[in-house]
């Protein structure tokens, strides 16, 4: 077992290395989640509030 | 000519948001479960190197990720590429969710890459070794976009800035790879590096190849669930957004 | 062709107007090429095999400093919009834009090169290919960094991240040239690096005037 964590000697490398890709992957999984939650937080507080209508607005002169 | 349903229905944010939403809980599943495998495989199953000894198991994330971060800067360079010529919003948001997952990517390679570096060749950093010159360059090509895109306040023109100075990166990157893998050729001999030669054994290879598609499948992963976030973000105001967030509410 | 002229021609009056900001990067380029002997302590027999590096990074940072402005003073005072309008294909106006620059900014510094050269111990019989590299490259290094700042031409603090934007796409001309330049100071055959400096430049020319366009009209919309 403590071979396997020596890695020959080599261990800091070998387990740093797989330590920063896991933090990178798990980095990323959380700024996408921390990215929609706030988005749907201000999505809730916005209320529609800067909605761009896309059908034009007729106006007919009285 | 007229285009089929399904073609209008990809331009469709809400479509999108749904359908990436469906299919982003299996993505996440299959990439934990490829890269646990290939990752035990890699660590435990797979006999030590003849020449590197345990070192060698960089091997299993170090190539992977790299090849990784260029494909996130074509996927990010063509989506920008649709979105400017087309003016397909989601084209732009997947350009932009893919730039930080590519940028982080590329760190990732140039921190494992240095780590595998200093037992086998010796040093941390060989400014002169083609490849880690080719992905600095390219981490300084995602950084270069997203601080372009951060100095505009409309997005609409930080879309079509930054696509424009990522179809013409894309263009460059290929230059540049060739380039200094040139460059390098006439300072030193060929130094060869074992994961250069085809010739790589059996029980390497399949862990190898597993990790090249458990993090294939992970960075689909993490971009279509940045993307629905930037969905979210850009259609904030919409009607379907908020009937969604209502919905939420109860 | 016309078209292509009278704005070259414009645009060369305009600088002679204000020689002294054309200088700036002449001026640069010397004081950067002094500073890197001051910092490196080359001894006599690196001094040469540092030259050529340093009179290219030089070359290409002074590249920067000229051109990052190019469409900065015509945006400001709305000549770039008058420009845009007219039926003159934008993509001209572009090349003769930066045409014009080269001239008054780089063309002076190629002619400063040989005596830096010689500074840095550089035989004589180096100096061709070094001055056939450099006009090679620079029409590249002018078309990359014009894309840069079209790009952030209605950025408020633009030039600052016109470096970063563009650096990393001139590394290849970078390489080539520098390279060309090693081999002509060790007599080794040279065409290999000259062809491809020729081959960027004439995709650089060709391709790039109708991305810097794009860029300015996104830009200026």
């Amino acid at each position: 077992m403590n071979e396997f964590f020596r890695m020959g000697g080599d261990g800091t490398y070998v387990w740093s290395a797989y330590g920063v890709t896991l933090a990178v992957l798990l980095l990323n999984v959380w700024w996408a989640r921390w990215r929609h939650r706030s988005a749907l937080e201000r999505a809730r507080a916005s209320n529609g509030d800067n909605r761009v209508s896309r059908r034009p607005t007729v106006r007919t002169i009285e | 000519m007229r285009l089929p349903r399904w073609f209008h229905l990809l331009g469709s944010p809400p479509f999108i948001y749904k359908l990436a939403g469906k299919v982003t809980p299996w993505l996440g599943v299959i990439s934990c479960v490829l890269l646990a495998i290939g990752a035990y495989w890699g660590l435990v199953i797979a006999p030590p190197d003849r020449v590197q000894g345990e070192v060698y198991r960089v091997l299993f994330i170090h190539p992977q990720i790299a090849y990784v971060s260029v494909m996130a800067y074509v996927v990010m360079a063509v989506a920008a590429g649709i979105g400017y010529v087309w003016r397909i919003k989601l084209a732009h948001a997947v350009a932009v969710t893919a730039a930080p997952i590519g940028a982080s990517f590329t760190a990732c390679a140039l921190a494992t890459g240095s780590l595998w570096g200093r037992p086998t060749w010796g040093t941390y950093w060989q400014w002169t070794d083609p490849r880690i010159m080719s992905e600095t360059l390219l981490l300084f090509l995602f950084l270069g976009y997203l601080a372009l895109r951060a100095a505009f306040e409309d997005r609409d023109k930080a879309d079509r800035v930054s696509a424009i100075l990522a179809v013409v990166g894309v263009v460059d990157v290929p230059i540049i790879h060739y380039s200094v893998i040139w460059w390098n050729s006439l300072h030193q001999g060929p130094s060869i590096m074992k994961l250069d030669k085809p010739s790589i054994a059996p029980e390497m290879l399949t862990p190898f190849l597993i990790m090249v598609l458990a993090f294939t499948v992970c960075f689909l992963w993490l971009l279509l669930n940045g993307l629905r976030a930037e969905i979210v973000e850009r259609e904030r105001d919409s009607r379907w957004i908020q009937q969604l967030v209502e919905g939420a509410n109860g | 062709m016309a078209p292509f002229l009278s704005i070259v021609d414009r645009d060369v009056r305009i600088a002679a107007r204000r020689l002294s900001e054309a200088a700036n990067p002449l001026l640069f380029f010397v004081i950067v090429t002094t500073l890197f002997p001051l910092a490196l302590s080359p001894s006599s027999d690196e001094i040469r095999e540092v030259g050529t590096g340093v009179l290219w990074v030089s070359t290409l940072l002074s590249s920067l400093l000229a051109l990052e402005g190019l469409f900065r003073s015509d945006a400001d005072d709305g000549s770039l919009e008058q420009l845009m309008l007219s039926p003159v294909p934008l993509g001209v106006t572009v090349l003769a834009k930066i045409t014009a620059h080269w001239l008054i900014t780089i063309l002076p510094l190629i002619a400063l090169v040989p005596i830096l050269a010689l500074s840095y111990s550089m035989p004589i019989t180096a100096l061709p290919t070094m001055f056939y590299a450099l006009m090679l490259a620079t029409p590249t290094l002018s078309v990359l960094v014009a894309l840069g700042a079209a790009l952030t031409v209605s950025l408020r603090r633009g030039g600052a991240i016109v470096g970063l934007l563009v650096l990393p796409l001139t590394a290849p001309v970078l390489i080539f040239g520098t390279r060309a330049t090693d081999f002509g100071l060790h007599d080794q055959p040279t065409a290999g690096p000259l062809y491809l400096l020729a081959a960027l430049a004439a995709l650089a020319l060709a391709l790039g005037p109708i991305a810097i366009a794009a860029a300015l009209r996104v830009g200026m919309e």
